[in-house]
Parts: C-alpha cells; sequence; structure tokens
C-alpha cells in the first residue's frame, strides 16, 4: 500500500525574500505572505476552535502579531512554522476562554489505556464519500472531528491536513517528535473509528430500507 | 506480529518512514489479518477524505475582508509601532 505522502516544502527562497522585505518596511511583502497563508491559518483556527467568529478573529491576531514580532523571527526555521505556532497558540487562547471550566493545554495527553485499540473493525464502502451529498460529507466530517479532544485534532489539522511533517508539527506545537506521533496515531484511529458509522458497509445507504 | 504491535507502527507505516526490516514485518501481518489490513485502508482513505474534503475554506468574501482589516491594522502599527494596534 503507497505511502501517503506529506505536501512537502514549497519556495522556501521565495518565502524568505518577501519575510526580508517586509522587515525592511515593505507592507506590500507582508500582504504577499497574508495571501499566501491565510486559507491555512483559517482551517487550522476552524479546526481548533470549532467557532467561526473564534477563527475569524485568530486569523486576524496571528497575522497581526506576526507583523508586530516579525524582527524576532530568526529565519533558522520556515516563516509558515512559526506563523502556525502563532496562530494554534491564539486558537487554543481563544478555546480555552470559551470552556473557562475547563483548561486546554496542546500538552494535555488525553488517553485511555485503549483508545489506541479499534474498537469497531467493519470494512467501508468502496467510495464512502459517494455516498452522500458535498453538503452532509462537510457536516459528518466536521461533526466527527469535533469530537476529538482539542489537542488531538490540532495534531491531525496540521500533519494530515495542511501536511506539515512529523517535525514541523513537532516545532510548531512545541511537543516531541514522539508526542506527536502517539496524538495523531489516536487522532487517526478515533476518527476512522466514528466514521466507520457513517461509512462502513451496513450504514450503506442502499442498504437501509 | 501481534495486532497491538501493528497498530504502534501505524502512522510511520502510512506515512512511508519506516525502515525495510520493520515494513516486511508488518506486510506479512498484513497478508494473514484481515482486521489490520481494513484498519489500514479505512485509516488511509480517512485521511485523504480529510485532506481533499475542503472542509472549513474560507469564503473569498470573508477573506478579502479580513485581509483588509489586517493590513490596516498593520499600517497602523507601521506608523506608530509603539501603540497597540
Amino acid at each position: 500500500m503507497p505511502p501517503i505522502q506529506s505536501k512537502g516544502t514549497e519556495a522556501v527562497t521565495d518565502e524568505l525574500a518577501l519575510v526580508q522585505a517586509a522587515k525592511r518596511g515593505d507592507i506590500s511583502a507582508f500582504e504577499q505572505l497574508v495571501k499566501r497563508y491565510d486559507r491555512n491559518v483559517f482551517r487550522i483556527a476552524q479546526h481548533i476552535t470549532q467557532n467561526r467568529e473564534d477563527a475569524e478573529d485568530v486569523v486576524q491576531d496571528a497575522f497581526l502579531k506576526a507583523y508586530q514580532n516579525l524582527e524576532s523571527f530568526q529565519e533558522q526555521s520556515k516563516f509558515y512554522t512559526w506563523l502556525v505556532r502563532i496562530a494554534v497558540n491564539e486558537a487554543l487562547m481563544r478555546l480555552r476562554k470559551r470552556r473557562t471550566a475547563k483548561t486546554v493545554s496542546i500538552d494535555e495527553d488525553v488517553q485511555t489505556e485503549d483508545d489506541a485499540i479499534p474498537r469497531e473493525v467493519a470494512d467501508w464502502s468502496p467510495n464512502p464519500e459517494q455516498l452522500y451529498d458535498q453538503a452532509e460529507l462537510k457536516e459528518i466530517l466536521g461533526k466527527t472531528v469535533q469530537g476529538l479532544p482539542p489537542t488531538f485534532r490540532t495534531v491531525f489539522v496540521l500533519r494530515d491536513v495542511e501536511g506539515l511533517s512529523t517535525e514541523e508539527t513537532a516545532d510548531a506545537l512545541e511537543l516531541s517528535v514522539p508526542a506527536v506521533k502517539s496524538r495523531l496515531l489516536r487522532a487517526r484511529l478515533q476518527l476512522r473509528d466514528r466514521l466507520t458509522k457513517y461509512f462502513g458497509k451496513k450504514s450503506s445507504r442502499s442498504n437501509q430500507p | 506480529m501481534k495486532c497491538s504491535q501493528f497498530l504502534q507502527e501505524l502512522t510511520d507505516y502510512l506515512d512511508g518512514v519506516i525502515d525495510t526490516k520493520t515494513r516486511a514485518e508488518l506486510e506479512d501481518h498484513l497478508q494473514w489479518c484481515h482486521n489490520c489490513y481494513v484498519v489500514v485502508s479505512t485509516t488511509k482513505r480517512t485521511i485523504e477524505i480529510y485532506r481533499d474534503s475542503k472542509l472549513y475554506e474560507i469564503p473569498d468574501d470573508l477573506r478579502n475582508r479580513l485581509r483588509s482589516a489586517i493590513m490596516s491594522k498593520c499600517a497602523a502599527h507601521k506608523k506608530s509601532p509603539d501603540k497597540k494596534t
């Protein structure tokens, strides 16, 4: 079975040139960086906060913070990874505000003894996404990812949706590589387990009365 | 190899970052363990479906509105960097 490939690095040199121009005061260079990454930051923010208003605020605050602190960006890592770290922190902070009774930290390691063991091992229909129309599919995927603990969906969105490497994800979240791998495994298995309810062969619409 | 050991290696296996010897052991396990085969294929599909879903795409009008808000705050900060924008 061929492996899932990470999207890989892209135009790092060009990115660095834009960062350096922005540092010299070229605001249009910074706007290019905003245009390049605003979609990604919004997706990450929406995955973590699960709230549209918060996601909009995160996009604005993350880019503004990046601009205000551009001087402190060391250029040893990728600008995008640095920006993602700012965005994740902003998003987790928003989430914390909404859940004052419960603290949310990327360090929290939600674990039960058997949560990595799949419970439901039914196979899926051959083209599961075709069982539903686009809107229904999005609703299912949204609802399912929302059910994951914030720490799991953060790792999942960075690694699997945005295509950051495991090392970049660890860097952005200030976690160790084994911690990223452990969360990613459990996030993937929990999503798979929950999606089986919708995509499993038994839930195929053609089998329903 | 037990299924629990297989699952511990699942992430590296799906990401293609595994040594040849372990890969061979995992693939040998997949030959006879239907459950793990199903877990591998459906987990892979899970990742692909999310990656292709365009879930949480930002609409163009919102994107433009946010960008212009960001840029005007940046411009204000550039003018008076000490002030909180």
